[in-house]
């Protein structure tokens, strides 16, 4: 018990800064009434995991998706954001057609990663759709393979309407 | 291994194509090969699969092929038995060999070939609604639209009937930042009797988007069928190249090289043993892991330009090498993370809680690891001693004297364990390997481009190397223009994941994250 105390003491706080204020995004006609939560699902539509991976790595202690208000849920209908990975593989598309349907009004769909975009390096496979947005409607992209965790949150606050300084 | 040589000579038609102390290559008739695998694996000790590749070379006249991987781990021989001339069906070999239950049924959806005798008629890969007579892997099918004209159809589980048994069905898409899969529980109360894996929901056809690329498109591609697997791929492939161009790799490739292996190892294992403790819900092991491997990621991303290290391995060569400076710098940054795992290992290990829910949970016997085929630490912690790393001399391995880490209990603290002991290994391996860069430091990159000339023609290769989670085999044939035939990927998931289901029954529900996360298998190079 006193070992992890004094670890953590000794450790401080180890999240990093990535916003100063939230000023009001203005370009695009995205929301910007999200500034303080923001509730996301996330679709694995055949990545390779990298994206994923990435995802997950929101949750550590260094970048603690949740000190923005950004919180990834189980179900699609606690979500207003799908965020979908991988290119849209054939054998997935009925559920990610059901996982959207289940959302509750309004929502988004951000294609994380070059293949969720236009298939990456998997276009032309017999059994990809060649990005997520032959399959779902897609409303905001982050380019990267995949795209590191700082790219991630700078689309999200961004999303959020709030500005980010990395 | 002459015994078996001399055995294999009272078969007629057997052809031996190649035998040395490393290496045999044999092609037989197909109908031969049940009797011979059967013949090997009676030998002590047992020969392990590594691969089995079906191939459509009636372009070249000789119908499909067969193509069948063992390794004898006491003599360090590979030896391939090759079937020709298969034009419609071959012999099952699943009874024989359980481990190769997924690559004959894999093998009838992709090329439309019959397993004589397979105990299992439903399909595998390809999930009920492809249009008929779809077998993309036939040199004859050309990549169209088909899955436009996927109609999702019902997927076909066992029944099981009696008193108070109920399905519950679970996924494709999980709650979570996990990869999607169907599983499909039948449980009596709490306990499960029974569970059925339904995966390959990611399959998007790679193998066949890889024939007809070159080499190093082909490496984009290698390199992106795991995520964080990334250098035990690219590594298999571009060693099965390097067979084929027969080349010989300087030292300082070799080292840097084993160095990105382990430094993968590293990042994978202290990210599953953090993954393990979110299986149960222990958020201060897993926030110790998560962050461990983020410092570790970043280190990548520093000094090889790269998270998931990706881009480094080419063929022939490594594209840059860090100097002696920043070696160094490398080198205690590690040795920080090491003392760092140290320290937070201990909260887990030492926590009463936890070790209830990891001892004696989801256990893999002895005897299902070995006549499945398991491999990485999933089979060592079922006290199969079986580490690609020490049984073949390949990269710095033999300087490093590489051990097997064995448990015997097979349940999810022993492959908990397995990891924790591999990860300080491997520190030690990383701290000696860095040093010996320091001291033979050369070039800061070494690519070769003068092999492409020497590289054989529809010749089979294959490459291995263990990654995180067990063997990657990838087997390579190119044409004569110096583009990939066929290339089959074989990676440790799809070697472990027919075990996954056997460990479960026994356990209650809430058990199965936590089993699934002792074996920390990818989907994604699993569905391909
Ligand atoms: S974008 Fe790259 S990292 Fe992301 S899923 Fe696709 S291949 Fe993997």
């Amino acid at each position: 018990m006193w070992s992890i105390l004094l670890r953590k003491l000794k450790m401080g706080s180890l999240t990093e800064k990535h916003e100063d204020s939230l000023i009001p995004h203005k370009s695009s006609d995205l929301p910007s009434n999200f500034r303080k939560s923001l509730q996301i699902r996330h679709l694995d539509c055949g990545s390779c995991n990298g994206c994923d991976w990435e995802m997950t790595a929101l949750g550590n202690s260094l970048y603690d998706h949740q000190h923005f208000g950004i919180d990834f849920v189980a179900s699609p209908r606690h979500a207003d954001l799908l965020m979908c990975t991988g290119p849209g593989s054939t054998q997935l598309v009925n559920a990610a057609h059901e996982t959207y349907e289940a959302m509750a009004k309004p929502k988004w769909v951000m294609a994380v990663g070059d293949c969720a975009i236009d298939g990456g390096v998997f276009k032309g496979a017999y059994a990809s759709a060649g990005g997520i947005g032959k399959v779902l409607p897609v409303d905001i992209k982050v380019p990267g393979c995949p795209p590191k965790p700082d790219d991630m949150i700078k689309a999200l606050l961004e999303f959020m309407g709030r500005k980010s300084v990395s | 291994m002459l015994g078996l040589r001399d055995y294999l000579q009272i078969y007629t038609g057997i052809e031996i194509i190649k035998w040395d102390n490393q290496e045999g290559i044999v092609a037989m008739d197909s109908q031969d090969l049940p009797d011979i695998l059967a013949y090997c694996l009676e030998m002590k000790p047992r020969p392990i699969w590594l691969t089995h590749v079906v191939n459509d070379e009636r372009q070249l006249g000789n119908d499909f092929c067969l193509y069948l991987i063992l390794h004898f781990p006491d003599k360090d021989f590979t030896l391939t038995l090759v079937a020709k001339g298969i034009k419609d069906e071959f012999p099952s070999l699943s009874l024989i060999l359980p481990a190769l239950n997924w690559s004959e049924r894999e093998a009838q959806d992709l090329f439309g070939l019959r397993a004589v005798g397979h105990p299992d008629p439903r399909t595998l890969v390809l999930h009920p609604g492809w249009p008929k007579n779809f077998h993309p892997l036939r040199k004859d099918y050309k990549t169209g639209k088909e899955y436009k004209s996927f109609k999702r159809g019902p997927l076909v589980f066992p029944e099981m009937h009696g008193e108070g048994i109920f399905q519950v069905p679970v996924g494709p898409i999980h709650a979570g930042i996990i990869e999607p899969g169907h599983f499909r529980f039948y449980v009596i109360g709490e306990p499960v009797l029974h569970l059925e894996a339904q995966l390959f929901y990611t399959h998007k056809g790679i193998e066949k988007l890889l024939e007809g690329k070159s080499l190093e498109e082909g490496l984009l591609i290698i390199e992106r069928v795991c995520g964080v697997c990334a250098v035990s791929h690219g590594l298999a492939y571009c060693e099965a190249i390097e067979k084929l161009a027969n080349i010989e790799l300087p030292r300082q490739v070799l080292l840097w090289r084993t160095i990105l292996a382990e430094l993968e190892r590293v990042y994978n294992h202290i990210g599953d043993i953090g993954n393990m403790c979110a299986g149960v819900g222990f958020a201060l092991g897993n926030a110790n892991g998560s962050q461990s491997k983020e410092n570790l990621q970043r280190l990548n991303l520093e000094f090889f330009g790269h998270r998931f290290l990706r881009g480094m391995v080419v063929p022939g060569g490594i594209k840059s090498v860090p100097g002696p400076k920043d070696s160094q710098e490398i080198l205690n940054r590690l040795m920080e993370l090491a003392n760092d795992f140290e320290d937070w290992i201990p909260l887990l290990l030492e926590h009463d809680g936890f070790r209830q829910r990891a001892v004696t949970t989801g256990v893999l016997k002895t005897e299902s690891a070995i006549d499945l085929g398991v491999t990485g630490p999933a089979a060592r912690a079922s006290g199969v001693a079986y580490d690609w790393r020490e049984l073949h001399s390949h990269l710095l391995y033999p300087e490093l004297m590489v051990k097997s880490v064995v448990e015997h209990n097979g349940d999810v603290w022993a492959r908990l364990m397995v990891r924790v002991k591999e990860t300080r290994e491997s520190f030690r391996f990383l701290e000696t390997l860095l040093r010996k860069g320091m001291q033979e430091a050369g070039r800061s990159s070494y690519i070769m481009n003068t092999f492409s000339n020497k590289l054989i023609p529809w010749q089979g290769a294959w490459g291995c190397v263990e990654s995180p989670r067990g063997t990657d085999v990838i087997w390579l044939m190119l044409d004569d223009k110096g583009k990939i035939y066929r290339c089959r990927i074989r990676s440790a998931s799809y070697a472990n994941w027919p075990a996954v289901p056997l460990t479960v029954p026994g356990n209650i529900v809430p058990d199965f994250p936590l089993i699934n996360k002792s074996f920390e298998l990818c989907y994604s190079c699993c569905d391909r």
